[in-house]
């Protein structure tokens, strides 16, 4: 049985574009994705800044099913379809995967929050005759994954990660995990989020986590930078399709990347700190290279956790170097929610999917409102889009949550179909 | 007071607003379960419609026994008289 598992689709909706292709070329080119919020319930708050998703994902999906699933779940939806089409599968008798070999691993951080929230709006508003009976389904955090597992026909189980920020790349790790274990030959995996409302707004707020850059919304996400203050608070979806080198093979799959290992660990200090001497984030790193059967020398790009937080992306330009050690040097790094915004839940599996189209593009994205970088960094952060070298290399998609979370995903250019 | 037909109207317009099915299908002698194919999650949806659109109260014992749109449309004529 091959363990070998390779990424054959991709699908998103980001505040960037409502597809993978235009959130692309809006990020190489360096794109703000962070916007002033409108509602009228901004006003009060401290941040009145966020990186909306591009396209309402309730334009796109059917009315009627819309209304059944949250916001969370239609962002999910959306993207998964993308990534099935984009892996030339169908639905229904067009679907050539045997559906007992078929799971989703799709995470997300908070869940179904707009209709938690505005359901008890209505509770206490008209009584509980007034509730919808689709508030549990919608609400629940297995629901995205859920709705994905319906619409395509999923038998060989569905799951649902749920490690905050981290919950998209843990989805990743689990999918490579389902197909060794020879339990799938397909998974669909990725993350969904979708909280832009309110009560999030204040209560990252109250932690002082989020930006207050509200007169330069564009300017707001900026890892490493020293004028930092937070992150923002971003939206959507993204969706690989991963399977086995065989089952790809057999169908004649085109092959976008190869998911060649994935490395986990715990923090064990703070439920929403970071550790300060990143011992964690760097195994997780080592790990995932020796998961992967590499040496730090291949890695040559990594996709950085660094949310645009004063605690957090230092410490982890430190915890990479004293994985790779030297080889660190020849690593371009860059920090793809300058421009997205933070998406929680689906930030991992967003930047997993920037790190297949790095390595199967060979170009970097970069980093914008880097302007002036904390001192003492010793890394090279890509700040306007940079070339990677051709051959065999690989990259690394960081993804730490609140908990302790840190999960670290290894992609390299093996198996990749040519133009 | 609304009519027959002014209810079968409204409850026309609720079951597409719910369920996605053409107004026009909405009809007396059809079934919301095997005709329309609406389950029963969605079947509670258009009953707390109605109970808000007619102002009547359509209790879950009663609601069971709603089993075609002109079951509705009959309970909800007579509780609004």
């Amino acid at each position: 049985m091959s363990s070998t598992v390779v990424v054959t689709g991709f699908g998103a909706t980001t505040p960037l574009g409502g597809d993978a292709a235009t959130t692309w070329d809006r990020l190489v080119t360096g794109t703000p994705g962070v916007h002033a919020l409108t509602y009228d319930w901004v006003a009060e708050l401290p941040t009145r800044i966020a990186a909306e998703a591009a396209v309402d994902p309730a334009t796109i999906i059917e009315r009627v099913d819309a209304r059944k699933m949250d916001r969370s779940t239609q962002l999910g939806l959306v993207a998964a379809l993308a990534a099935w089409r984009h892996a030339g599968l169908g639905l229904g008798e067009d679907n050539p995967v045997d559906p007992r070999r078929l799971a989703v691993s799709i995470g997300t951080g908070i869940g179904g929050l707009h209709t938690l929230l505005g359901q008890w709006d209505i509770q206490k508003e008209k009584g509980h005759r007034r509730v919808s009976p689709f508030t549990i389904p919608k609400l629940m955090a297995n629901a995205p994954a859920a709705t994905v597992g319906l619409r395509l026909g999923a038998r060989a189980g569905i799951h649902t990660p749920v490690s905050a920020c981290a919950s998209g790349n843990e989805a990743l790790a689990q999918g490579l995990d389902l197909i060794r274990l020879g339990r799938a030959d397909v998974v669909v995996a990725g993350g969904a989020e979708g909280v832009i409302h309110p009560l999030p707004l204040a209560a990252f707020g109250q932690m002082q986590a989020l930006s207050r850059r509200n007169d330069e919304p564009e300017r707001a996400s900026r890892p490493w930078d020293v004028d930092r203050d937070g992150f923002v608070l971003g939206e959507g979806a993204a969706v690989l399709v991963l399977e086995s080198l065989e089952h790809a093979r057999a169908r004649g799959a085109r092959i976008w990347a190869t998911l060649a290992g994935a490395g986990t660990t715990s923090d064990a200090y703070d439920m929403v700190a970071p550790d300060p001497s990143g011992q964690g984030q760097a195994e997780a790193v080592r790990l995932a290279v020796a998961d992967a059967e590499l040496a730090p020398g291949d890695i040559r790009h990594v996709n950085a956790h660094a949310t645009s937080t004063p605690a957090g992306d230092g410490t982890e330009a430190h915890s990479v170097r004293a994985a790779l050690g030297d080889a660190t040097d020849e690593v371009v790094f860059t920090g793809t929610k300058s421009q997205t915004g933070h998406l929680l839940g689906a930030a991992g599996a967003m930047e997993s999917m920037f790190t297949v189209l790095a390595l199967r593009n060979r170009v970097v994205p970069p980093t914008i409102n880097l302007e002036h970088p904390e001192e003492g960094l010793d890394i090279d952060i890509a700040t306007t889009a940079r070339p990677l070298p051709g051959g065999d290399i690989a990259a690394i998609n960081n993804s730490f949550g609140f908990g302790g979370h840190n999960v670290a995903i290894a992609f390299t250019t093996d198996n990749i179909t040519e133009d | 007071m609304a009519t027959t037909d002014e209810i079968l109207s409204a409850m026309g317009e609720i079951v597409n607003e719910v369920a996605g099915i053409p107004v026009e299908d909405v009809t007396l002698d059809k079934s919301f379960t095997d005709d329309l194919d609406i389950d029963s999650l969605s079947m509670v949806e258009i009953i707390y419609a109605a109970e808000e659109k007619f102002g009547v109260s359509i209790p879950d014992e009663e609601s069971k026994n709603l089993k075609t749109v002109g079951d509705a449309v009959a309970y909800i004529e007579r509780a609004s008289n």
